[in-house]
């Protein structure tokens, strides 16, 4: 049923009679959705061929449903399918995450790295690394309490009667720039085997991932995805400014914090399990609104969109390098600066 | 003060301030229902903090603000959201948004988690949009619209909103002279039309008299008079608000009184 | 009051004396006043003379000329961006440098520092001229936004590609990472002089567009209403960043903070008037890039922390302390 309102584009509205649930989407969000998750499904089909060991698409389904060759079935469930689930799942929570704090900020730069995070995770990570043997999970919770102590102390050094953007963004910088030199310091100590697998780590890398970290992963990921279902209403209201959304009833201050630390608690698990991966956060929600034309923030949309840019930038970095593999934050960050940079020069011939 | 009206939004003796300075104590009002209330003062004498206080924006330091009798934070904010709508002086409208889209974001404190269209929310916002006359601007990006135009979806953005009470803070700035008289008959119709209580702190004295019901004048954080502008407006009362020497004639098209500044040069006349 | 600011100013330098003193008579080893004196004006030979002449004078000399870079590169960046968080690198100096210094190290076999030091600088051009390109391009002229978002976006290309490019070779990697910490070891003369005339040409472009830079940090139109060519100012101030930020970072590698906080101590020190606060920087930031560079030489005796990893520490607790005492805004 379309709406009796002209609102500029199809919309879609969704009465069930009994139900008792009432919901309004636009057509062209629901077929880019689509058609993204259909993409996103493809590429990691393709991954799941591809590597040393190539099956074709047809076999790869059948071993995933049907699972009646036994080779085809290890490589692909137990060696491939880890890698290519978390490729899906953190490309979706990076998507979220930026779409969240760009939508908060109200800045198209906002980034979950302005809190000084992600430096603080690598420093918690390189410790776990260089002095605790950088297990999956030292790693994993050596970043997290690297992360979130950063970004605690970046808070409390800001806060003085309240948290402004400014000063925040001051003690962000010197705390980041304090913490980076210390990265810096402890990749210069160490032995250069050491040295290297930990740049590796703080390059962004899917390596090595398995199905151990798999289900924690997921597990740890729904708890912010559940929590931010009744938030995201909050965040359209929150876009019309301050007082219009106190005017609603929202209190701005208390839901912007939630909303941060659902955007932070998103991003460090990402960053928890396969390093600092940069520019998903910041680029998919741009290709997603670009896509669906939508005029605000589209949480759905740039999820699938992260998901989808993961897992290609995945296989890219696995498989367009052979014989050698890259960290796949190397590719996500020079496919994110390109992508910036044609932005800009797109932005200037429209001039 | 108009004793016999009712008040659902009052004021009682409340202080406001920002961070260490106050600007009002022991302030009180009574906005009287179904009227068109103006608040008019000079710059800084206070009018939009006891807006903002009124709409719950701003906490009072002491006093309370009461809607139905009840401290107005003593609601949840959502259902006062559904009482009381504001206008505030500035308002972003995100990148590209459409017409219909900034209306329908009025429904938000009628909306739940589950409930995110209902018939109810599609009736409200076309009636928004047809009693503000932007229906045919339905499907266009706001940016591209003219400032008094946008004045108006943000007005319908309000009404679609469904409340009783209408606050609107200073909503002629910046607009041309015909676009703050559209907007304000756009008012007058609304309260005398549906019934709904207006407040609106208006800069223009001349508009004030014009169009109000009930006047509230401001200075330097207290209130000087209040009541029917036919009644209490005089060139004392403008002169002690806002330091400005003046005759008052009746407006030859309203009978409202019209404000004439004294030439500065003239000899003080009787 | 001229006169205070003369005699702080005057002070500063006195500091900048001792601190370049100090950083002859410390180290590993400290040397004594005389034989200082002696390997300077004497031409003997002992081991510490030699330790002096060899070591300490090309690094005091060093710290000197990538203080001045970096000090008064940063008055410039902030006057161009009109940004008070722009730091030099932002255009992208940082990332150019080490993409090509990796390049030069793992591809070309470049060894030698003196060597790789011209492709540090060659790349920090290349990418400043490419940013600026990017930055201005289309009608609206420059865009500080635009500026800043054609820096983050050139950074994150070299940089991925300088990383995987260290990833896929060991003696990449090790030497970048040596280059990375910002160190003022391990130089020669032939870089300082190599540096030098970059440095001093930067030097003289920054003094000669200061003041114009005043008037366009102001706003464009403000700036041409009172007769300044912002365009040519522009270009004047990007080349002599070019060739201050370039040269410093291609030479002694990213010394983080410098050029971002020392402009902001000076304001707070001597007001918002940009001739004082160029003069200031110009002092203040050779102080912190000595003293960082001494105290890393004391710290871990006998073993040294780069000044590029020490400057961040020194600077960013007195950034940070601005920050919360001011109100929002005053101090920048």
């Amino acid at each position: 049923m379309s709406s009796g309102i002209d609102f500029g584009r199809a919309m879609l509205v969704i009465r069930p009679r009994r139900l008792g649930f009432t919901a309004r989407i636009g057509v062209r969000t629901v077929v880019v959705c689509a058609v993204l998750l259909v993409i996103a499904l493809a590429t990691a089909v393709l991954a799941l061929g591809s590597g040393d060991y190539l099956i074709p698409p047809a076999r790869v389904l059948r071993a995933l449903f049907v699972g009646d060759e036994r080779f085809d079935r290890l490589v692909v469930w137990d060696w491939r399918l880890p890698r290519i689930l978390l490729a899906l799942a953190l490309g979706a929570a990076l998507g979220v995450s930026g779409a969240i704090l760009q939508s908060v900020t109200r800045n198209p730069l906002g980034s979950p790295d302005i809190i000084g995070f992600n430096t603080g995770a690598y420093t918690g990570a390189l410790i776990a690394i260089l002095t605790l043997g950088g297990g999956h999970f030292q790693t994993a919770a050596g970043a997290i309490i690297g992360g979130l102590g950063a970004a605690l102390v970046i808070h409390l050094l800001a806060f003085r009667h309240n948290v402004t953007g400014f000063r925040m963004i001051i003690v962000g910088i010197g705390v980041s720039a304090m913490l980076a030199s210390i990265n810096t310091w402890l990749i210069l100590r160490a032995d250069l085997d050491a040295a290297m697998s930990a740049a590796a780590w703080g390059a962004g890398s899917l390596n090595g991932l398995s199905w151990p970290q798999v289900a924690p992963t997921l597990i740890i990921l729904a708890v912010p995805a559940l929590t931010l279902i009744p938030a995201a209403p909050r965040l359209r209201i929150l876009e019309l400014g301050d007082d219009t959304a106190r005017a609603f009833g929202l209190n701005v201050s208390r839901a912007t914090g939630w909303l941060i630390a659902l955007s932070v608690a998103f991003t460090s698990v990402a960053t928890a399990v396969a390093g600092p991966i940069a520019f998903v956060a910041l680029a998919a929600p741009h290709l997603a609104r670009r896509l669906t034309r939508t005029p605000s923030i589209a949480l759905v949309p740039a999820a699938v969109m992260g998901a989808t840019l993961l897992a290609t930038c995945d296989w890219i970095a696995q498989h367009a390098f052979a014989p050698t593999t890259v960290p796949v934050g190397i590719v996500t960050a020079s496919i994110g600066g390109l992508y910036l940079a044609y932005l800009l020069v797109a932005e200037a011939r429209r001039n | 003060m108009t004793d016999s009206h009712a008040s659902r939004l009052r004021a009682d003796r409340v202080r406001l301030g920002y961070q260490g300075t106050t600007i009002s104590d022991q302030l009180s009002v009574d906005i009287p229902d179904g009227e068109f209330t103006v608040i008019i003062g000079p710059n800084a004498c206070g009018k939009s903090t006891l807006l903002r206080a009124l709409a719950r924006l701003l906490t009072p330091e002491t006093g309370t603000v009461l809607l139905d009798g009840k401290p107005i934070t003593a609601s949840p904010a959502k259902e006062v959201a559904r009482q009381i709508g504001l206008l505030p002086q500035t308002s972003t409208a995100p990148d590209g948004i459409r017409v219909a889209d900034l209306v329908a974001r009025g429904r938000y404190p009628h909306q739940t988690l589950l409930r995110q269209w209902s018939t109810a929310d599609e009736q409200a916002v076309a009636a928004a949009m047809a009693a503000t006359g932007v229906t045919e601007l339905s499907a266009r990006p706001v940016e591209e619209l003219s400032g008094g135009q946008r004045q108006r979806v943000w007005i319908a953005m309000v009404l679609a909103q469904d409340t009783p009470i209408i606050l609107l803070d200073e909503p002629t700035t910046y607009l041309d002279i015909a676009y703050q008289i559209q907007l304000l008959d756009l008012c007058r119709t609304l309260n005398r039309e549906s019934g709904r209580t207006v407040v609106a702190v208006l800069h223009d004295l001349n508009h004030a008299f014009r169009y109000a019901d009930h006047l509230i004048a401001m200075r330097d954080g207290r209130i000087v008079a209040t009541g029917a502008p036919a009644q209490i407006v005089t060139a004392e009362l403008v002169h002690e608000v806002f330091s400005l020497r003046c005759r008052i004639v009746d407006d030859p098209e309203t009978g409202t009184p019209l404000v004439i500044p004294l030439a500065t040069n003239a000899a003080q006349v009787q | 009051m001229k006169s205070p600011r003369w005699c702080g100013w005057l002070l500063a330098v006195t500091v900048l004396v001792a601190a370049c003193v100090l950083s002859l008579l410390v180290g590993t080893k400290s040397i004594p006043v005389g034989e200082v004196w002696l390997a300077l004006t004497g031409t003997s030979t002992t081991p510490d003379h030699v330790t002096v002449m060899e070591y300490r004078v090309p690094r005091t000399l060093l710290g000197l000329l990538a203080g001045l870079a970096l000090g008064v590169a940063g008055c410039l960046m902030q006057g161009l961006t009109r940004n008070p968080l722009a730091d030099p690198g932002l255009l992208g100096v940082n990332a150019g440098a080490a993409f090509a210094i990796t390049i030069a190290v793992g591809i070309l076999g470049v060894s030698d520092i003196t060597s790789y030091v011209w492709f540090g600088f060659a790349g920090a051009a290349l990418v400043s001229v490419v940013v600026y390109r990017l930055g201005t391009a289309g009608r609206t002229g420059t865009d500080p936004v635009r500026l800043t978002l054609a820096g983050v976006a050139a950074t994150a290309v070299l940089s991925g590609l300088t990383r995987g490019l260290m990833l896929l070779d060991p003696k990449a990697f090790d030497e970048m990472r040596r280059w990375d910490s910002g160190s003022l070891a391990g130089r020669g003369f032939e870089i300082v002089t190599g540096a030098t005339p970059f440095i001093v040409v930067g030097l003289v472009l920054a003094a000669l567009c200061a003041r114009s830079l005043n008037a366009v940090a102001l706003g464009d139109d403000l700036a041409r209403s009172l007769g300044v060519h912002v365009t040519r100012t522009r270009l004047c101030t990007a080349l002599a960043l070019v060739l201050l930020c370039g040269t410093a970072t291609a030479a002694v590698g990213p010394v983080a903070f410098v050029g971002l906080a020392v402009p902001h101590i000076a304001r707070w020190l001597v007001g918002p008037d940009q001739r004082w606060i160029f003069a200031y920087s110009l002092v203040l930031a050779p102080i912190l890039v000595i003293t960082a560079d001494v105290l890393g030489r004391v710290i871990i005796r006998p073993d040294e922390v780069p000044a590029g990893l020490i400057t961040a520490f020194l600077g960013a607790p007195v950034l940070i302390w601005l920050a919360r005492r001011a109100k929002v805004g005053a101090a920048v």
